[in-house]
Order: structure tokens, then C-alpha cells, then sequence
């Protein structure tokens, strides 16, 4: 978009990373995680351990012995610190999941807890006045799976499904320390695949351009789903201290990575793809949950039809903008047309009253012609009659003189004047 | 970020857990993503914009030195792609071409404060959207807008305070005195107490160098204390002992542009570079658009409470507006409708009117060609009277006329025969 320039010299804005990293550790962090399985899975150990600190403990009991009669979802939170850096951390579980002989929708409650941090989340960011908004939004969700051996249970692939575009969703094979390495081969290989044929999303590491990093990638890949193991208890394994869990034929450590994924589990959570996470919640799940919102509100009381139609991608405000516009020309329209009606039906009652007035006209004057003609006629009778009268007349006064003089003749010839 | 209160409890860690990496993370994804900085050059023309941001970027930016006769204020705008080690920047830098210029300088502020507006509504714009695509927005806010003050060495113009006043609740400003070197030492320090005084009385919020952060709280406070800068751009380098330094010659001396003794360049370049770009990005974001987004939205009458001060969920808000809308635009159609009903009863009237007058002038004629017609009959009867009168004189005559011709008739006729032969 811009030009490309080169620079003859330091200027120094290759600091910014630096003052970004200063104010990142002023404003501290925040992350919330979600923690979901049946009873004892080991859930609250994998966290202790995850974290290095009694999270749970007696005083503060995992899910596990908190055992409610229905789908309970509630939070724990803790300020750690550590090199500087200070994290508020957030833990949600849900005591009861899977716990109950009827299982139904034993998801629910947990996607309306989701669905009401979004909530929260975007009424505080839509508030007119907006101050500090807290983020408690559900980052990851790590959903432990039973080690049977076999494959997912009906709850488990049930769960996933309807979770997997609300959340990051993690799935892990919890107590791994039951399964042989090729069990757990050939039960992650089963897993995945029906993962696969459900089309269930599983959080996803981002590619990079870094080739060293992506064939880390690719490794993990591989492991999917990991397969932990937690503790609560340190022991002495040749000279060293570890977390572990002993058996009579030996000890299964936390950190051993042949022994098992967690510590591949801890990098990836916490020391490389926190944040990633947080940015999926953020511009993935959070803005799904969001345009689906705004488009309910928006389309409520417009017509199906264009509810219909693909997400718009305005906003609501946008949206009315563009209402109110389509309804200027709308207006401007019905004006036109309403004006264009008006003046055809004036034109045609003008019209009418034009040729109403001609033939009335017309036939005025058919009407004085004819008057005329007859008018013309009767001059013309009166003059052949007058005519005919005063040729009568002259004839008979000339008949007249005619027998005046013939009488006188007759008179003349009697008396003896003879011609 | 403050404790929360209520059941937070903190907790020791029994070894390392390796969050402590969160910032590096953090740092990891922003580099990749590249950082945007955009400033606004303010002055009037011929102080030296160009050359300074051309010295404190270490490169040579677009354009020519512009004219005076300019008829307003236009903002010319331009984005560049710099990378220093792996950090990508993408500078925009926008320039107020024309200020200053004008014999009416009234307006010269409107612009600029429309093109800030501008680029926080379309900000706001996106934000608002329903598919939004915000981590890869590309931020066209203006993060910096450095002042160029003339070097008169008296105070500040009144255009000055006018537009700094204008734009202080919108952007960070931070204000320069340009092209220092015309300045002697002594009147520099005057001049700046002056110029400080002078925006304090009016009220002008200049762009403070944050403090709370300890790691860089010392610098900044002094360095406050030294604002305004009084800068000297130059590209062109000297000579001085055996390196080549950016510089002005002049036959008394040459001005060193990095030399802290000559000009405040140094510092600028340190505040606003080095030290806090990051917290102008943050206070853009966090305080002036705020201010521009609570504004706009309470324009549009968005509250957070309705009256009774219950807060307002988002679609309560949404939906209110949305009917109030519709109900408008319904009245609109209803009043123009009626409009329109009315005008057809009117022109009907006036049709009826004219077809009433034209029934009425018939009607006149026709009476009138009755009257004419009556009178031709009349006169046919008249004629035919006389015809008829005519017709039994001729009848009676003929019939006396006949019965003296039988009287004497036979002489006459032999006569008559005679005569006719």
C-alpha cells in the first residue's frame, strides 16, 4: 500500500517492540481457562501442575469434590507472578459434567456460560461511555478425555461439536499413566480420526514463517491429542526431585516426555501459544458470536426476505444509514411515479374536456350551418317564388292589357274603326 | 491493571511456570503483524515540514516545497513502508498544505479537524460493523501532530492558539518551534517561556510525555519541562573533524542538527520515536477516540441508561433506535401522501370548475340557435303563407281567366291561332 523507502541511518523506531513489552508488563495479563471432564480425571492435578501451585486444594476443592446434583460452572481466580510479569488467571470448571446417569445436554449450562461472557464482553464494549473492559472471556477450553482406550464417547464427540466454534477446545487423554505407549498410540489414532469424520475443530497451532518453528509444529501435530499426566506430589528420582506419581514397578513422571505429553502440553499453553490463544477467542470465536448478535437485532422486524440473504457486513448503524437512503429514493420514487399518475389522469380529464368542448362545438356548428343551409333555402325559395309571383303578375297584367286592348279592339271594330 | 478485589487470591509458585513469556509473545505477534504511525505536520508553509520529517526519519519523502497562493487548507497525505532490523513501520505522514496562506485564515482550521474526524469515523465505522475485520485494519488515525511554530521569538499567532485550541481534545499535539537557528540563545528560552505561558492561559492541553511508567518516568519529565523543541531540519551534510554530520552552513557557523547544544532535534527525535511512539498510539486509542466515539454516539442519541438509570442493554439500544427510525420514515411517506391527496382534490375541483363553465356556454348557444331556429320557421311560415296566398290568386285568377276565354273565346282563339302561325 505504501512506498517502500530506505532509511540512511538509525532512526530508532526498531524500539517500538521494546515499548510495547513495557507497557504489556505494566498492564499485567490476564487469561481464563476452562477445565471440563467427568470426575476424577485428574482435572485439578493436571492444573496444579501445570501452574506449580495448590490452585486446589483442600481448602479450595477441585470440581471433582464438589459433586452438585446439576451442571454447575463456576470460577476460581489467582494472581501469580512470576520474572516480573503478573498474570491474573482464571479457572472455570464444571462440577457434574458427566457425572449424572442422564446425561443430556449437560453442555448446556457451559455454552451459556461461554455465550455470557460474550455477552458481557460486547455490552461493555458497546456502552457509550466505555472504561477498562475486562476480558473474561473463556480462552481455552481443555476437555479431558477418559482413557479407555477405545475411542470418544458419545458425550465426548456431542460436547466438541457443540463447543468447538464457541472455544478453543484442547481435548487430552487424561491419566495417561493407565496406557501403554502403544495404546495410547493406537487410541490417539482413533480419536483423531473420529475427530476428523465429525468435522470437529480442534484449536490449531498457527503456521509461522519460521521453518525451525513449524516443523516444532508439525511434531506436536503428530501427538495430537496429548496425553497427560498430573500430580500433586514431588519425588526423589535418581538425585532428583520430581513431580511423579509412584508405583510399586516404578514412577510415572510429569516432565519426563517419554513418559508423557505434559510438558508439551505447559510449552504450548502457557509459554508459546497463550496469547495466540487469546487472539482466536478474540478475533475468531468472539467476533462469530458477535456479528451473529448484531445481526439478530438489526434484522428483527425487517422483512424474511432480506434477513435472508449472507451477513451483512455493516453495522447496525450503517444498516439504518443505508434504510434511511434506500428510503429517500424509495420516496423520491413513489413521489415520481404518484406525480407521473397525476399528471396522465389530469392530462386525460384535460383531454376529454378538450374533446368534450369540441364536439360540442362541432356540433354547434353542424348545427348554424345547417340553419344556414335551411336560411339559404328559403332565401332561395322566396326568391324563385317572388320571381314566379311578380313573371305571374307581369303576365297577368300584361294579359290584362292584352284583353284591354282586344276588348278595346272588339270595341273599336264594333264601332267601325277597322285595322 | 488493579487487583480484583473481590475472591482473587494470590498464590506462590513452586517453580517456573513460563508465563512470564506473555510479553514476548505479545511483542512476537505485533512484530509480525508490523506497526502504523501516522503524523500530522501543522504550519504555515515555508517552515521546514518536509525537511524535518525527511531529517528525523533518515529519508527523503515525496513532494515539492508548495506555493504560497494556495486558496485553503488542503491536507496532502502519504504512506511509506520503512523497516529498521525486523521492525516493519508504516508511516503515513500528512501535511497541511495552504495554512497559513490565506487573508482570511477563519477557516484554516476546519479542515484539518475534518480530516481527523474523518479518519476516527472510519475507525468507527469498521468498529461498528457486524463482520469486522479490526487486527488487520489499517489505523489512518492520526497518532502525533507536531505544531510548527514560527520563529519570531515574540508569542504564538493568534491562528496558532486558535487551532491548537481547536485540536487539542483530538489529537496529541506537540508543539516546535521551526527553523530555530533564527533564533539567538537568550531569546530561545524567552520565546519558550512565553509560548508555555500562552497556551496555559488558554487552556491548550499539549501532549504530555507519560510519567507513570518508571523505567522512563525521569526522562520524560525532564524532557517535558523542555517543550517546546526548538528544532533545525536538515538533510544536507558537513564536514565537522572527520564526520559527516547533518547540518546547515553558515558564514558564521554551522548549525549541528544533532548537536543538543544547537537545537532540541535530538530530544524530539527521542520522545517521539524512541521512547513514545507506543504511548501516542495508546493515548490516540484510548482517550481522543473515545472522546470522538462517545461524542458521535451521543449525537445520535445513544444513551448507556435509560431514564430511569437502568442500563440499557445492546439491543434494547438498538431496537429503540431502529423503531424510532422507522416510525420517522413512516411519517414521511404518510405526510407526503397526503400531499398528494390533497392536490388531486384540488385539481379536481378546478376540472369540474372549468367543465361546469364550459356546460353553461352550450347551453348558452344551444338557446341561442333555438331562438334562431324558431325564427326561420317563422319565417318559413311566413313564406309559405304567402305561397299559399300567392297560390289562390293565381288559382282564382286562372279559373276567371278561363271562363272569359270560354266567353268570347273562339275569335280570339282563331286569332290567337292566326298569330301564332
Amino acid at each position: 500500500m505504501g512506498q517502500q523507502k530506505n532509511l540512511d541511518g538509525y532512526v530508532g523506531f526498531a524500539s517500538l517492540p521494546n515499548q510495547v513489552y513495557r507497557k504489556s508488563v505494566k498492564r499485567g495479563f490476564e487469561f481464563t481457562l476452562m477445565v471440563v471432564g467427568e470426575s476424577g480425571l485428574g482435572k485439578s492435578t493436571l492444573i496444579n501442575s501445570l501452574f506449580l501451585t495448590d490452585l486446589y486444594s483442600t481448602e479450595y476443592p477441585g470440581p471433582s469434590h464438589r459433586i452438585k446434583k446439576t451442571v454447575q460452572v463456576e470460577q476460581s481466580k489467582v494472581l501469580i507472578k512470576e520474572g516480573g510479569v503478573q498474570l491474573l488467571l482464571t479457572i472455570v470448571d464444571t462440577p457434574g459434567f458427566g457425572d449424572a446417569v442422564d446425561n443430556s445436554n449437560c453442555w448446556q449450562p457451559i455454552i451459556d456460560h461461554i455465550d455470557s461472557k460474550f455477552e458481557d464482553y460486547l455490552n461493555s464494549e458497546s456502552r457509550v461511555n466505555r472504561r477498562q473492559m475486562p476480558d473474561s472471556r473463556i480462552h481455552c477450553c481443555l476437555y479431558f478425555i477418559a482413557p479407555s482406550g477405545h475411542g470418544l464417547k458419545p458425550l465426548d464427540i456431542e460436547f466438541m461439536k457443540r463447543l468447538h466454534e464457541k472455544v478453543n477446545v484442547i481435548p487430552l487423554i487424561a491419566k495417561a499413566d493407565t496406557l501403554t505407549p502403544e495404546e495410547c498410540q493406537q487410541f490417539k489414532k482413533q480419536i483423531m480420526r473420529e475427530i476428523q469424520e465429525h468435522k470437529i475443530k480442534i484449536y490449531e497451532f498457527p503456521e509461522t514463517d519460521d521453518e525451525e518453528e513449524n516443523r516444532l509444529v508439525k511434531k506436536i501435530k503428530d501427538k495430537l491429542p496429548l496425553a497427560v499426566v498430573g500430580s500433586n506430589t514431588i519425588i526423589e528420582v535418581n538425585g532428583k526431585r520430581v513431580r511423579g506419581r509412584q508405583y510399586p514397578w516404578g514412577v510415572a513422571e510429569v516432565e519426563n516426555s517419554d513418559h508423557c505429553d505434559f510438558t508439551i502440553l505447559r510449552d504450548m499453553l502457557i509459554r508459546t501459544h497463550m496469547q495466540d490463544l487469546k487472539d482466536v477467542t478474540n478475533n475468531v470465536h468472539y467476533e462469530n458470536y458477535r456479528s451473529r448478535k448484531l445481526a439478530a437485532v438489526t434484522y428483527n422486524g425487517v422483512d424474511n426476505n432480506k434477513a435472508k440473504g449472507q451477513l451483512s457486513t455493516k453495522s447496525p448503524l450503517a444498516q439504518m444509514e443505508e434504510e434511511r437512503r434506500e428510503h429517500v429514493a424509495k420516496m423520491k420514487k413513489m413521489e415520481m411515479e404518484m406525480e407521473q399518475v397525476f399528471e396522465m389522469k389530469v392530462k386525460e380529464k384535460v383531454q376529454k374536456l378538450k374533446d368534450s368542448e369540441a364536439e360540442l362545438q362541432r356540433r354547434h356548428e353542424q348545427m348554424k350551418k345547417n340553419l344556414e343551409a335551411q336560411h339559404k333555402e328559403l332565401e332561395e325559395k322566396r326568391r324563385v317564388f317572388e320571381d314566379e309571383r311578380s313573371n305571374w303578375e307581369l303576365q297577368q297584367r300584361l294579359e290584362q292589357q292584352k284583353m284591354e286592348a282586344s276588348r278595346t279592339l272588339e270595341k273599336n271594330k264594333k264601332k267601325g274603326k277597322i285595322f | 491493571m488493579e487487583d480484583e478485589g473481590e475472591g482473587v487470591r494470590a498464590v506462590p509458585l513452586a517453580g517456573h511456570v513460563g508465563f512470564d513469556s506473555m510479553p514476548d509473545q505479545l511483542v512476537n505477534k505485533s512484530v509480525n503483524r508490523g506497526f502504523c504511525f501516522n503524523i500530522l505536520c501543522v504550519g504555515e508553509t515555508g517552515l521546514g515540514k518536509s525537511t524535518l520529517m525527511d531529517t528525523l526519519f533518515n529519508t527523503k519523502f515525496e513532494g515539492e516545497p508548495t506555493q504560497h497562493n494556495q486558496p485553503g487548507v488542503t491536507l496532502k497525505s502519504n504512506t511509506y513502508e520503512l523497516q529498521e532490523s525486523n521492525v516493519r513501520l508504516k508511516l503515513t505522514v500528512v501535511n497541511t498544505v495552504g495554512f497559513g496562506d490565506q487573508i482570511n485564515k477563519e477557516d484554516s482550521y476546519k479542515s484539518i479537524v475534518e480530516f481527523i474526524d474523518a479518519q476516527f469515523e472510519a475507525y468507527l465505522q469498521e468498529e461498528l460493523k457486524i463482520k469486522r475485520t479490526l487486527h488487520s485494519y489499517h489505523d489512518t488515525r492520526i497518532h502525533a501532530c507536531l505544531y510548527f511554530i514560527a520563529p519570531t521569538g515574540h508569542s504564538l499567532k493568534s491562528l496558532d492558539l486558535v487551532t491548537m485550541k481547536k485540536l487539542d481534545s483530538k489529537v496529541n499535539i506537540i508543539p516546535i518551534v521551526a527553523k530555530s537557528d533564527a533564533i539567538a540563545k537568550s531569546e530561545l528560552a524567552k520565546f519558550k517561556i512565553k509560548i508555555t505561558s500562552e497556551l496555559v492561559s488558554n487552556g491548550v492541553q499539549i501532549y504530555q510525555f507519560p510519567t507513570d511508567d518508571e523505567s522512563v518516568a525521569e526522562i520524560n519529565s525532564t524532557m517535558n519541562s523542555h517543550l517546546p523543541f526548538a528544532v533545525v531540519g536538515s538533510t544536507e551534510e558537513v564536514k565537522i573533524g572527520n564526520k559527516m554530520v547533518k547540518a546547515r552552513q553558515y558564514p558564521w557557523g554551522t548549525v549541528q542538527v544533532e548537536n543538543e547544544n544547537h537545537c532540541d532535534f535530538v530530544k524530539l527525535r527521542e520522545m517521539l520515536i524512541r521512547v513514545n511512539m507506543e504511548d501516542l498510539r495508546e493515548q490516540t486509542h484510548t482517550r481522543h477516540y473515545e472522546l470522538y466515539r462517545r461524542c458521535k454516539l451521543e449525537e445520535m442519541g445513544f444513551k448507556d441508561t435509560d431514564p430511569d438509570s437502568k442500563p440499557f442493554s445492546l439491543q434494547e439500544t438498538y431496537e429503540a433506535k431502529r423503531n424510532e427510525f422507522m416510525g420517522e420514515l413512516q411519517k414521511k411517506e404518510e405526510e407526503m401522501r397526503q400531499m398528494f391527496v390533497q392536490r388531486v382534490k384540488e385539481k379536481e375541483a378546478e376540472l369540474k370548475e372549468a367543465e361546469k363553465e364550459l356546460h353553461e356556454k352550450f347551453d348558452r348557444l344551444k338557446k341561442l340557435h333555438q331562438d334562431e331556429k324558431k325564427k326561420l320557421e317563422d319565417k318559413k311560415k311566413s313564406l309559405d303563407d304567402e305561397v299559399n296566398t300567392f297560390k289562390q290568386k293565381k288559382t282564382a285568377a286562372e279559373l276567371l281567366q278561363n271562363q272569359a276565354q270560354q266567353a268570347g273565346g273562339s275569335t280570339t282563339l282563331k286569332r290567337d291561332k292566326e298569330r301564332k302561325n
